[in-house]
């Protein structure tokens, strides 16, 4: 999954199909974007997961926990109703986590905002 | 390594009443084995005609267990058993492992018990997000668990 930097929030997303290699993978290089780039916020779209079981909880926990001690706040966006429902059930609550409904409004939780001229320009592309 | 599911006659699970309609058994040995599983279980539960929160609720708890026999199981295998009974329908996952079993499966399905790298959630929380959950540790060794969830129609 890329990283993104716009200013200094790195923009990345994580995948349905994570596996113990790839999320240790995705932690380390996060954690290297973060320090290498002075982020001071870190935007994680987990709209495409389709379930957060307790190993996807723990990742997001210690990545949360570890951009934290490197000065970012993370903020985990768009999470499926579906899984929320699972996770409040499964035990898991995802402390120390902060969210957002989606990445428009977790971005703007970090600081930026959607101008004027920008809602503008995007009339009439924007399928909402 | 292709792993390929294996099909046996319907109606010979583990520890079941209703009848089962299907029956697949998946390997549970390697990372892409649990992904595997995954997919399959979600396949079954739109089969089964679960909506959105339960085909997530039950692929959540298969995540849990097919981890839990790879991490500490050793490996094993998953059957998934599509069910059916006089006023609903309904998903059963036996997940069994050869490893060296549950010493306390008291404190083993408490929250916040773990020996490895989950939450120590895994077990009590795939007994919550299923209707019936058994699990038993043979004297030989190894673990067996077996959920059930239930359509509610």
């Amino acid at each position: 999954m890329p990283i993104l930097r716009l200013g200094d929030v790195l923009v990345t997303g994580l995948l349905d199909e994570l596996d113990d290699r790839s999320a240790m993978a995705f932690v380390d290089e996060l954690t290297e974007r973060i320090t290498r780039e002075a982020a001071t916020g870190v935007l994680i779209d987990i709209s495409r997961l389709e379930i957060i079981d307790s190993f996807v909880a723990r990742t997001l926990s210690e990545l949360t926990t570890t951009a934290r001690l490197l000065g970012a706040r993370v903020i985990v966006a768009g999470m499926r109703p579906p899984v929320a429902i699972t996770l409040v059930e499964l035990g898991l609550k995802l402390h120390g986590v902060e969210t957002a409904l989606n990445a428009e409004a977790g971005m703007a939780a970090l600081g930026w905002y959607r101008t004027r001229s920008s809602r503008e320009g995007s009339r009439g592309d924007d399928a909402s | 390594m292709v792993t390929t599911p294996r099909e046996t006659p319907a109606g010979r699970g583990w520890g079941g009443a209703a009848a089962a309609e299907h029956r697949t058994e998946y390997p549970v040995r390697t990372e892409e084995d649990l992904l595997e599983a995954r997919h399959a279980v979600r396949a079954a539960t739109l089969e089964t005609g679960f909506g959105l929160v339960d085909q997530t609720r039950v692929v959540t708890a298969a995540s849990e267990l097919v981890r839990n026999a790879y991490i500490h199981g050793g490996g094993g295998t998953l059957v998934i058993e599509r069910l059916r009974r006089p006023g609903g329908r309904g998903v059963r996952l036996t997940v069994s492992d050869a490893g060296p079993g549950i010493a306390n499966v008291d404190a083993a399905l408490a929250d916040g018990f773990s020996t490895g790298s989950g939450l120590g959630h895994g077990l009590g929380g795939a007994r919550r997000l299923m209707h019936e959950f058994r699990i038993d540790c043979p004297p030989g060794g190894g673990t067996i668990v077996c959920v059930t969830r239930w359509t509610s129609g």
